[in-house]
C-alpha cells in the first residue's frame, strides 16, 4: 500500500521538533563541557580581577593585559594548558608579577573584568592593595622551620617586612640557636608570588593560591567577643536549633540523670 | 599574468587583508606595535579606537555581565560598519579560519570529492542560527560565556598572536570536516559568528549584482560559491545577491569571464534598477 505524502505541517513540526531535538542533545554535551572546562578553581589572574564568576562571564579573552605586561608574566590560557580557555594567568614559579605601580595590564582591560577601584586607593593607582592570591608556606619543607638559615621570601618580598615577617623562636635541639621562620600576614599579602619565585627548596615550601582556596571562613556564628567592630557580624547570624534526643530534655537534667542520689 | 589577476584579484586581496591583521596583531605582542593590539573579540586600533565582537557582547549580556563602556562603544564600532558597510565581509576578509575552509574546499573540488556519489548536503545551513540561538541559552543558564569557550576562531587567532598550543588540532579539525564531512560545513552551516554576521548585515550597503543580460549560464560562480543558495538569480534576473548570507567574498566576481557580477552600492543598484524599468 502506497502512504500518502506528508502534509506541509506535519513536515514543518516534524522538522522543528529533529531541530529542537539536535539542539537539546548539542545544548547538554556543550553544557557539560563547558562546566568542565571552566572549573578550574587554581589560577592566579592579574592584579584587579574581579571574582572568579564574574571574571569568566565578563573577560573577552583579548589579551590587552597579556600585551601590556612588561614582564611576560601574563598568559593566555592555550587548549592544552588546562584552564578556561583564552583568559589570562601567571604561574608564580616561572615569572611572578612585579608589581608595576603604574599596573599596565589593569586600564587597558576593556570590559572592566580587570577592574581599575579595585587596584586604586585615593584616585591613584596602587599596587600594594591587589590581591592575587595568597601566599601559603608548607612549614614541613620550609628549611627555615628545620632550623636552616634562610630568609629568601623574607627578602624577596615587595613589601618588606609587612607582607612577610620572620618570627624569632628558640631552637631546643641545639639549645643555642634561633629559628628565624617566616610568617605571612594575609592582609598585606598581594599574592606577587615572587616569595615562591625565590624559594631554594626544590619545589616551593611557600607558593601563592587563590585567596578562595588558600582561606577559611570562620563564619558568622564565632565572634572575637572583645572587638568591637568583630562583634557588628553577630547581626548576620541567623539561629539554628539542633535537636538531638538529649536536647529533648532540659541540659540540667541531661547532665545530672542518674546522679540524684548523691544529694 | 594579467588573467592571473583578473581571475584571483578579489582572492589576492582577502589574503592580504587576512594576513595583514595577523601580522599587525602578532606585532603588537610580539613586538609592541600599537597599530592594532589584542585580538578578534576585542582590539584597539592605533592606540585609541577600540573595536570589539558584538556576538560575544550579546553572550555576555546572556550571561549576566555588566558591559564597560569601552566595550560597548567597540561593539557599536564593529556593528555600524558591518551593519552598514560591509555585510558579513567579516568571514572571508577577516576571520582566520576562512583561509582553512577555503583550502578545504579548493582541495575537495580538486578531489572531486562531491563525484563520489553523496550530492545531496544531509545538513541544514540554518543550523546556525540554532546554534546561534543554543550559545545565548546556554550563556544564560550557565552563566557564562558560552560560544567564546569553545570558539575555533577565537582559539586560532589568539593562538597565532599568543601561543597555539593545542589549536592546531581544532584547525585540523576544521579542515577535514570541510573537506570530507560537509561541505562548506563550518562557515557554511555550524558557525553561529557567521550566523550573525548574517543576519547583521542583511541591510548593509555594498552587495554584488547580478546582470542578467551578460550572463552566458556558465555556472562557474554556483561551483565557487560558499553559500551557493545566494545566487538563485543566476541567469534568470538582474538582481543584486541580497541574502545576507553572502560574504562578499567576491569569488564569483573574479571567477566570471562575461561581466555578469559586479560589486555596487545597494541604494545605487536599486536606483538603476528602478530608472531602467521606467
Amino acid at each position: 500500500m502506497k502512504k500518502e505524502p506528508l502534509s506541509d505541517r506535519r513536515k514543518f513540526i516534524l522538522n522543528m521538533a529533529r531541530g529542537a531535538g539536535l539542539a537539546t542533545i548539542g545544548g547538554f554535551v556543550w553544557s557539560a563541557f563547558i562546566g568542565e572546562a571552566t572549573a578550574s578553581s587554581l589560577i592566579l589572574r592579574p592584579p584587579g580581577a574581579i571574582n572568579e564568576n564574574d571574571f569568566l562571564k565578563t573577560c573577552i579573552k583579548c589579551g590587552l593585559c597579556v600585551e601590556a605586561c612588561p614582564y611576560d608574566t601574563l598568559l593566555l590560557a592555550k587548549p592544552g594548558d588546562n584552564k578556561p580557555l583564552g583568559t589570562p594567568y601567571f604561574v608564580a614559579r616561572d615569572i611572578p608579577c612585579y608589581m608595576c605601580p603604574d599596573i599596565p595590564c589593569v586600564p587597558v582591560c576593556p570590559t572592566g573584568a580587570l577592574d581599575e577601584s579595585s587596584v586604586t586607593t585615593d584616585g591613584v593607582l596602587d599596587i600594594n592593595v591587589a590581591d592575587m592570591g595568597l601566599a601559603v608556606i608548607d612549614d614541613n619543607s620550609c628549611i627555615a622551620f628545620w632550623g636552616i638559615q634562610c630568609d629568601a621570601c623574607y627578602r624577596a618580598c615587595p613589601l618588606l617586612g609587612e607582607a612577610i615577617t620572620i618570627e624569632y623562636t628558640k631552637n631546643e635541639r641545639t639549645g643555642k640557636h634561633a629559628f628565624m621562620k617566616p610568617v605571612v600576614v594575609p592582609d598585606i599579602c598581594t599574592g606577587c608570588g615572587m616569595c615562591e619565585q625565590a624559594c631554594v627548596t626544590e619545589k616551593p615550601a611557600i607558593f601563592i593560591l587563590p585567596r578562595e582556596v588558600a582561606e577559611g571562613r570562620a563564619g558568622d556564628y564565632y565572634i572575637k567577643g572583645w572587638d568591637k567592630e568583630d562583634e557588628k557580624r553577630l547581626e548576620n547570624a541567623t539561629e539554628i536549633k539542633t535537636k538531638t534526643r538529649l536536647s529533648e530534655r532540659s541540659a540540667m537534667d541531661s547532665l545530672n540523670d542518674g546522679l540524684e542520689d548523691l544529694y | 599574468m594579467a588573467t592571473l589577476w583578473n581571475n584571483y584579484r578579489y582572492t589576492i586581496l582577502r589574503r592580504v587583508t587576512q594576513i595583514g591583521l595577523l601580522v599587525l596583531y602578532f606585532g603588537a605582542n610580539a613586538w609592541g606595535w600599537t597599530i592594532l593590539m589584542g585580538n578578534l573579540s576585542s582590539s584597539l586600533f592605533l592606540d585609541f579606537v577600540p573595536m570589539s565582537d558584538p556576538y560575544a557582547a550579546m553572550q555576555m549580556v546572556a550571561a549576566g555581565a555588566a558591559l564597560a563602556v569601552d566595550l560597548l562603544i567597540g561593539v557599536a564600532v564593529v556593528t555600524i560598519f558591518y551593519m552598514i558597510i560591509g555585510g558579513r565581509a567579516f568571514c572571508s576578509w577577516v576571520c582566520p579560519i576562512n583561509m582553512i575552509t577555503d583550502a578545504a574546499n579548493w582541495l575537495r573540488r580538486v578531489l572531486e570529492i562531491d563525484r563520489t556519489g553523496v550530492k545531496k548536503q544531509p545538513a541544514s545551513r540554518n543550523m546556525r542560527y540554532w546554534v546561534l540561538a543554543l550559545s545565548l541559552i546556554i550563556s544564560f543558564i550557565m552563566g557564562i560565556t558560552a560560544f567564546e569557550f569553545i570558539s575555533p576562531i577565537s582559539m586560532v587567532h589568539r593562538g597565532i598572536i599568543f601561543g597555539l598550543g593545542f589549536g592546531w588540532a581544532a584547525m585540523l579539525t576544521i579542515f577535514l570536516f570541510d573537506l570530507f564531512v560537509l561541505k562548506n560545513g563550518w562557515c557554511g552551516h555550524i558557525c553561529p559568528l557567521g550566523g550573525f554576521y548574517s543576519l547583521l548585515g542583511k541591510f548593509s550597503l555594498i552587495r554584488v549584482h547580478h546582470l542578467e543580460e551578460n550572463c552566458t549560464l556558465c555556472m562557474k560562480c554556483k561551483v565557487v560559491c560558499p553559500e551557493v543558495q545566494v545566487l538563485h538569480m543566476i541567469g534568470k534576473e538582474s538582481l543584486p545577491v541580497l541574502s545576507g548570507e553572502c560574504t562578499n567574498c567576491a569569488r564569483c566576481i573574479e571567477v566570471c569571464d562575461d561581466d555578469a557580477l559586479e560589486f555596487s552600492i545597494r541604494k545605487l543598484a536599486q536606483n538603476k534598477q528602478e530608472t531602467a524599468s521606467s
